[in-house]
């Protein structure tokens, strides 16, 4: 017990992290090209579209919420603004979906934030009614950006900068604007307020049902923006394109050791829980792994960080 | 919940849609997609309905379980899959009924893995079951290898083609799964100290009730029924795919919630689990025979849920008014 008494802080402040070093290495001789510059960027890249929504989410969870809904949402997203940049120009269609993606979030909060109903199912109900809207807008078929090479909104998903794609900058952007929000504004100090206690934070004088509802118009706003980079990365949109994004958010969320139970958490904390999973995918991918095992390393990980987590906590392994 | 020996049989009746909402709302469906379509009032057609909405029913009646512990099971349609897979991957080397049997294990292995973990490790079961919806579709794919396995012998999917009138042999197991745990949550001790739990887990804890092996039991007994439906769907198509039951628990919340289960805990019952599965599949076949796209459907059942937890909480705001 004692040796658990006294690894159990280091453990938990750095146990993820430093089994993630010891994958990184260990995957790194076996896969040479898996530490160079090249596939680093080429991850960061890949989980940027992810970690944009999971920025956001990041806002709902905070407040001891959930937000399902970012999946389909990032299809219907995706599907209007690819749409919609050959109907009326890249302009007003990033204009349009960035709209929309607030006007979701504000339907989603006061459902949720006003009418006080289960986030859960009310997100939930939002998936399916997004993926019927996405239906009737396409018409069910696949849509694609007539002129992919001429646009200038192909700088999105396909541009660089300084060596660098366009999509890692973006999402690091993102990142540090969120992570000032919520930690050096009042608002940010509401959202944790209102998943702390939400009815001491109410007799505290902070308006709880307009923070959620901002909570939830954030997570909207950062889906709209990763179904930019997911339109102008891919240049095309199928029915499909963003199912089951809402469960890879939630891992990497939750990897990163945000509590599903509100008042805690951090923008950098989801970052690298998004961006671990995001290496561990392309590194079993490299090692010749099908892609599917992918899926059974993600389950133990959640599992083991979480579980490493309270264990530390309560100070006792088991419950 | 429901004190049926202190009334007649008539007013329990009563009381019993009284505090079921959702099958006034049935009754409305039925009566509306009747008229609407001339198809769908016949013997024929309502035993369909039954047969397609007993999937997710299986599911359903598993998870209300879990449900009024006021824990959340999301990996059913992941071990749907698995045991899918192993009843019609295993038949060959080892008949039909040994298979059938180990997929139910599977079911109730599984079930106890997410039961186990969720009790031990004190992580919320949204989470670990997510892991396992996540984990568990991954050991279906190295299983099946990405291939959808074909039953060999065809006399399998016979088995299910029993019929008593319009009821297959599926919707029988469901409504008897139904009947069956219905009687576990009212006449058990193990059903009651369910409710006990989901309701205040501090005081059922000090009350000296069992908190940790009441959920692994519960846990397990959703992990058979997943695994269950998992055996009689590949009964009925004769293949299993490794993608089978992708997102059926997001349709078997739908149908609890719309029942007027409550996600928190202490609050539910079999028939009004029953009721949202049977209004989800009467919707869902009335819509169709009205040839309404595909996407109308999904936009209705949004709707209808959103709708229901909005008339819920009106209604349960009047009561403590």
């Amino acid at each position: 017990m004692s040796v658990w008494a006294e690894a159990k802080e280091p453990l938990r402040k750095h146990g993820l992290i430093a089994a993630f070093a010891i994958f990184l290495v260990v995957t790194a001789l076996y896969a040479p090209s898996f530490l160079t510059i090249g596939n680093i960027l080429d991850v960061i890249r890949q989980v940027s579209i992810t970690g944009m929504i999971a920025i956001g989410v990041t806002f709902v969870v905070i407040t001891g919420r959930l937000d399902l809904s970012v999946g389909s949402l990032l299809t219907l997203l995706t599907v209007l603004v690819v749409d919609q940049h050959n109907q009326t120009g890249p302009a007003l269609a990033i204009a349009t979906t960035l709209a929309v993606g607030l006007l979701i979030g504000v339907v989603n909060g006061y459902l949720v934030g006003f009418l006080k109903l289960n986030a859960l199912i009310v997100t939930l109900a939002m998936l399916s009614l997004l993926q019927g809207l996405t239906l009737l807008y396409s018409g069910g078929s696949n849509v694609n950006i007539t002129n992919p090479q001429e646009t200038w909104f192909k700088i999105f998903g396909r541009g660089d900068l300084l060596g660098v794609p366009m999509p890692v900058w973006l999402f690091l952007g993102v990142a540090v604007i969120a992570s000032f929000v919520l930690l050096r504004t009042n608002f940010g100090r509401w959202i944790y307020s209102v998943g702390g206690n939400e009815i001491a934070s109410l007799f505290s004088g902070v308006r709880t049902r307009w923070v959620v509802l901002c909570a939830y118009m954030i997570s909207g706003f950062a889906t709209a923006v990763a179904a930019i980079i997911m339109g102008s990365r891919v240049m095309g949109a199928q029915n499909t394109i963003g199912q089951g994004y809402e469960l890879t958010v939630l891992a990497g969320i939750i990897l990163g050791g945000t509590s599903m139970l509100g008042g805690s958490g951090t923008i950098w904390r989801t970052v690298i829980g998004i961006t671990m999973l995001g290496f561990v995918q392309n590194g079993l991918l490299l090692l010749g792994f099908p892609y599917y095992i992918q899926w059974l390393v993600t389950w133990a990980v959640i599992i083991l960080a979480v579980w490493i987590d309270l264990a530390a906590k309560r100070g006792g392994i088991f419950a | 919940m429901i004190e049926s020996k202190r009334y007649g049989s008539m007013s329990s009746v009563l009381k019993i849609l009284g505090e079921n909402h959702i099958w006034f709302f049935l009754a409305i469906c039925i009566a509306v997609f009747s008229w609407a379509s001339p198809y769908f009032l016949t013997m024929n057609n309502l035993g369909n309905v039954l047969t397609q909405g007993s999937f997710i029913g299986l599911l359903a009646v598993g998870m209300t379980l879990v449900m009024i512990n006021g824990e959340i099971d999301l990996s059913v349609g992941a071990i749907l899959a698995m045991a899918c897979a192993l009843a019609i991957g295993l038949q060959d080397s080892m008949g039909a009924l040994p298979a059938i049997l180990l997929a139910i294990l599977s079911g109730a292995a599984f079930g106890f893995v997410n039961g186990a973990l969720v009790a031990l490790s004190g992580i919320h079961s949204f989470i670990v079951t997510l892991g396992a919806l996540i984990g568990i579709r991954g050991v279906v794919f190295i299983y099946t290898g990405e291939q959808a396995l074909m039953v060999e012998d065809f006399s399998y999917t016979e088995y299910a083609e029993v019929y008593l009138g319009p009821l297959s042999l599926t919707a029988m197991i469901f409504l008897g799964f139904t009947a069956l745990f219905q009687w576990l949550l009212s006449n058990t001790r193990h059903g009651r100290e369910a409710y006990a739990i989901g309701d205040n887990i501090k005081s059922a804890h000090e009350a000296g009730i069992r908190v940790k092996r009441h959920k692994v039991i519960n846990f397990v007994l959703c992990g058979v029924l997943a695994a269950v439906a998992g055996v009689l769907l590949s009964m009925r198509l004769g293949t299993a795919e490794p993608n089978a039951g992708k997102i059926w628990e997001l349709w078997t919340i739908i149908a609890i919630v719309l029942g007027g289960t409550r996600l928190t805990g202490g609050y539910g019952s079999m028939w009004k689990t029953l009721g949202g599965v049977l209004t989800l599949a009467v919707m869902l076949n009335g819509l169709r025979l009205l040839n309404t796209p595909n996407y109308i459907e999904l936009m209705v059942m949004g709707t209808v849920l959103v709708l229901a937890l909005v008339l819920d909480k009106t209604l349960a705001n009047k009561k403590t008014n």
